[in-house]
């Protein structure tokens, strides 16, 4: 099983790329996972570039999604919503619509933010787009408030509650990914 | 060329196939202003009809043959949004009572659509038996009303007024052309 972690936020000590990375250290070691480093070079989406071949990045993002066995994204909240680069690079992934990496993509969204709320209505907007690109979005939340409280100066996820919905929101992504019989009947 | 026209009992008796060409099922939806439709094929589907009169109908589409006039749209309504068709692959339908009365008929049945059966009951007319080359033919047309929801296929869209944008209940037609083998 292959997981691509996608941040949200482009800075480097970014709240959400830290919960990603603790996700990552829950994960068994038998499960591949990597953190997409490249967000920052997806260009804006424009149709007029919205050719074969596509811009490198573009070309790189969606080979790491079609490879991928699921997406699990950490979204910030900016303005009650999500970050543009990360809209930006989804409405790449997605094109063509009928056709895209991200259709039937198993993908869990959490988040994290300084606030109380943990970016819940960003994770609400994020959810809703990915159904609209086709992908199979789960019924998951993390929401990980006061972020700047939350990590320990080794990155790791202090709170147990928080460590143990993190674990959960992994089974749910791993029993997803399962043959197509075994996730129904789960 | 001969055609010859029965005075039709209702629903004959024999094993009855449909010409996949000319027949088709259909939806109906209210959408925004106006009403959206749309088809499924292939469809498969075969009434079975003792000499007691007592008759089943059954039949099949594949969720991926969801016809509409945009290949985008086509491909989000085969999405897990709509009837996500790479975990639910088949649309089916089984009856479980038939009534004819003259030419109309009720079919009682399930109707499972995104893993859900549920029942439903169709209200239709018996076109009137024809004969070419000796093989037999006969129509049937029904319509029944879901509620989408009740099968999983919660999408929606509010418009900027708040109402919804895509209705719950759903029409569904099917315009059956229905031959068995010749008589000899």
């Amino acid at each position: 099983m292959k997981i691509l972690a996608i941040a949200g936020s482009l800075r480097r000590e970014s709240h959400n790329r830290a919960l990603l990375l603790a996700a990552g250290e829950l994960l068994p070691v038998e499960v591949d996972f990597e953190l997409y480093e490249d967000l920052r070079s997806v260009p804006p989406y424009d149709q007029d570039d919205d050719l074969e071949p596509a811009p490198l990045a573009v070309m790189r993002l969606r080979a790491k999604i079609a490879d991928a066995d699921a997406l699990l994204i950490a979204t910030p909240e900016y303005n009650s919503s999500i970050p543009g680069q990360l809209k930006n690079a989804l409405d790449w992934a997605s094109r063509p619509l009928a056709t895209s990496v991200l259709r039937n993509k198993p993908v869990a969204v959490i988040g994290a933010s300084t606030g109380a709320f943990g970016a819940v209505w960003s994770q609400a907007e994020l959810r809703k787009v990915l159904a609209a690109t086709g992908a199979r979005v789960l019924d998951v939340e993390l929401a990980v408030g006061h972020a700047t409280e939350r990590f320990d100066e080794l990155g790791r996820l202090g709170d147990t509650d928080l460590r143990e919905q993190l674990h959960e929101v992994l089974d749910v992504l791993h029993i997803a990914v399962q043959p197509a019989e075994t996730a129904a009947a789960a | 060329m001969t055609i010859t026209v029965d005075a039709t009992p209702v629903l004959p008796a024999g094993t009855w196939t449909i010409d996949p060409v000319h027949s088709q099922v259909g939806f109906a939806v209210a959408y925004h202003v106006g009403t959206f439709r749309g088809s499924f094929s292939p469809l498969q589907a075969k009434l079975e009809v003792g000499e007691d009169g007592n008759a089943k109908l059954t039949g099949s589409v594949p969720a991926s043959g969801v016809k509409v006039q945009d290949e985008n749209l086509a491909a989000h309504l085969q999405s897990p949004d709509f009837f996500d068709a790479e975990r639910t692959p088949e649309i089916s339908f089984v009856s479980t009572a038939i009534r004819p009365s003259g030419e109309e008929l009720e079919i009682d049945g399930e109707l499972t659509i995104k893993g859900a059966t549920l029942p439903v009951t169709a209200r239709g007319k018996v076109g009137e038996q024809k004969q070419y080359m000796e093989r037999p033919y006969f129509g049937l047309e029904l319509q029944a009303a879901i509620d989408r929801t009740r099968f999983g296929l919660n999408w929606n869209n509010p418009l900027p007024n708040g109402d919804p944008a895509l209705a719950d209940e759903v029409a569904i037609t099917a315009e059956l052309f229905l031959t068995r083998e010749a008589v000899r």
